[in-house]
């Protein structure tokens, strides 16, 4: 069982910085998210594309802007679920919540921050018979690559034409025994410096590009042996080990639906007067999950949020304890690994 | 700078008259959200890249002259329910010659 104070759904940009509000407050905080990798969207969607409303940042890249935030937050160490879903929540007697995870992994916290964004980015998977079986148990399809090393020596298809599709034809180069890249055009859509470099592997024979086509189907017993493509319509057969889809990812508001909240609009419904709190005591939602009269969905207005909620959740945690803002600037940050940030002392010196 | 009418027939089949303004750099998944003619959370999911087709329209006049980008054409290459009327709703822009413009929201993905 992990145990913390507050447990954050979603590592989006409002999840990371809600650590940082919190460690302030010397509040642990836990954060589950479905993706692989923490920043949300930010990370998935869209990590080479600028962002130019984060304030004091004229233009900052997504990914970028996540490995800041990352940074800003690690003395206060946060612990990760990636990979999983939350699923269920149970409230006990002394208020506290416990958080199951899709894979069972099972979170005790004083307070939930929802931080979901738009929901649980689940794939979009290839309409073709069979793949509710060949996703199942390693036989063959993945949706992710968590763990790349799964993927030495094997030989590998993987399906798509955008950044994803490119980047891990990329990076499997080097761990896959071979490596081809189907796409239904000759044309991809990413950046720059990835379609030169799956150029390049393609001209040096790492990386077998079949394009204009299509996986149609597949083959195996126990798991996939092969698939089928079809290519100009010719239908042709490929061994391989593992086909990973990439075909992007739809956000579902998933279990997070069923908790008992307050959905409008696909969102959750919150007190904006006060602290972001939902309809259930101790379960707040922050960000782009949220709704309240003037929503908007803004990075910046997520770390607002996110803020105000781990002053909500001290004194929950906290009653009666007395605790004032304080300023980094002249408080620094200690962090819970034992480092302190400061600003420097200026010099009282005299000048002659 | 005046508005237009864009006529937009939504995912239940009932069909609205709208008007949009065209001085506000805005496209047509914008102005359905605007009107909330698609339930929130359903439409401009990526916020209007052209990263989910989530704002898929069907173009049911020839008032619009543009053709699809290349963005839009990958997207709308992996898309589902394309047809060969299909456009990306984030990439229409709402300009004075759209005035007249009938579109219909295609299903969800």
């Amino acid at each position: 069982m992990i145990e913390t104070d507050i447990l954050i759904i979603g590592a989006g940009p409002t999840g990371l910085f809600t650590v940082f509000e919190a460690g302030l407050l010397k509040l642990k905080c836990h954060i589950i998210d479905a993706l692989p990798q923490p920043g949300g969207q930010l990370a998935e969607l869209y990590p080479k594309k600028p962002i130019f409303d984060i304030p004091g940042y004229p233009e900052v890249l997504a990914g970028d802007l996540v490995t800041n935030l990352m940074e800003q937050i690690k003395q206060f160490q946060p612990g990760f679920t990636l990979g999983e879903t939350a699923e269920t929540i149970d409230k006990l007697e002394d208020g506290t919540f416990i958080v199951t995870t899709n894979n069972g992994t099972k979170h005790k916290a004083k307070a939930i921050a929802i931080a979901g964004g738009l929901g649980t980015f689940e794939p979009r998977k290839p309409l073709l018979k069979d793949v509710d079986f060949y996703e199942q148990n390693d036989r063959g399809i993945d949706y992710f690559i968590k763990d790349p090393e799964k993927y030495r020596n094997k030989n590998v298809v993987i399906a798509g034409g955008g950044d994803s599709a490119l980047d891990w034809s990329i990076f499997l180069t080097n761990v896959a025994s071979s490596v081809t890249l189907v796409h239904r055009r000759n044309e991809f859509r990413g950046a720059l410096d990835s379609v030169e470099k799956v150029q390049e592997l393609k001209d040096e024979g790492k990386i077998k590009m079949i394009t204009p086509a299509e996986v149609v189907g597949f083959c195996g017993a126990e798991r996939i042996e092969s698939i089928d493509i079809l290519m100009n319509g010719a239908r042709m057969n490929v061994e391989t080990d593992y086909f990973i889809p990439l075909f992007g990812l739809t956000p579902k508001l998933g279990a997070i639906a069923n908790w008992g909240l307050e959905i409008e609009k696909n969102a959750i419904k919150v007190n904006n007067a006060l602290d972001y709190q939902t309809n259930i005591d101790g379960i707040y939602a922050i960000g782009d999950v949220n709704t309240y009269p003037g929503k908007l969905k803004l990075i910046l207005c997520g770390f607002h949020e996110a803020t105000l909620m781990c002053q909500s959740v001290y004194n929950r945690i906290n009653p009666g304890k007395r605790y004032v803002l304080k300023y980094t600037t002249v408080s620094g940050v200690d962090g819970f690994d034992g480092t302190r940030k400061e600003a420097e002392k200026a010099v009282v010196k005299s000048i002659d | 700078m005046t508005d237009i009418t864009i006529k937009i027939t939504d995912r239940n089949g009932v069909k609205h008259e709208v008007l949009a303004p065209t001085d506000m750099n805005m496209n047509v998944m914008e102005l359905i959200r605007s009107y909330e003619l698609a339930e929130e959370g359903t439409v401009g999911v990526c916020g209007g890249m052209a990263m989910c087709a989530s704002c898929q329209c069907y173009v049911l006049n020839d008032v619009l002259k543009t053709e699809r980008n290349d963005d839009e054409e990958a997207m709308l290459s992996e898309a589902y329910h394309v047809k060969d009327n299909s456009r990306l709703g984030c990439q229409i822009h709402l300009t004075e010659e759209l005035d007249g413009l009938e579109l219909e929201i295609a299903p969800e993905q």
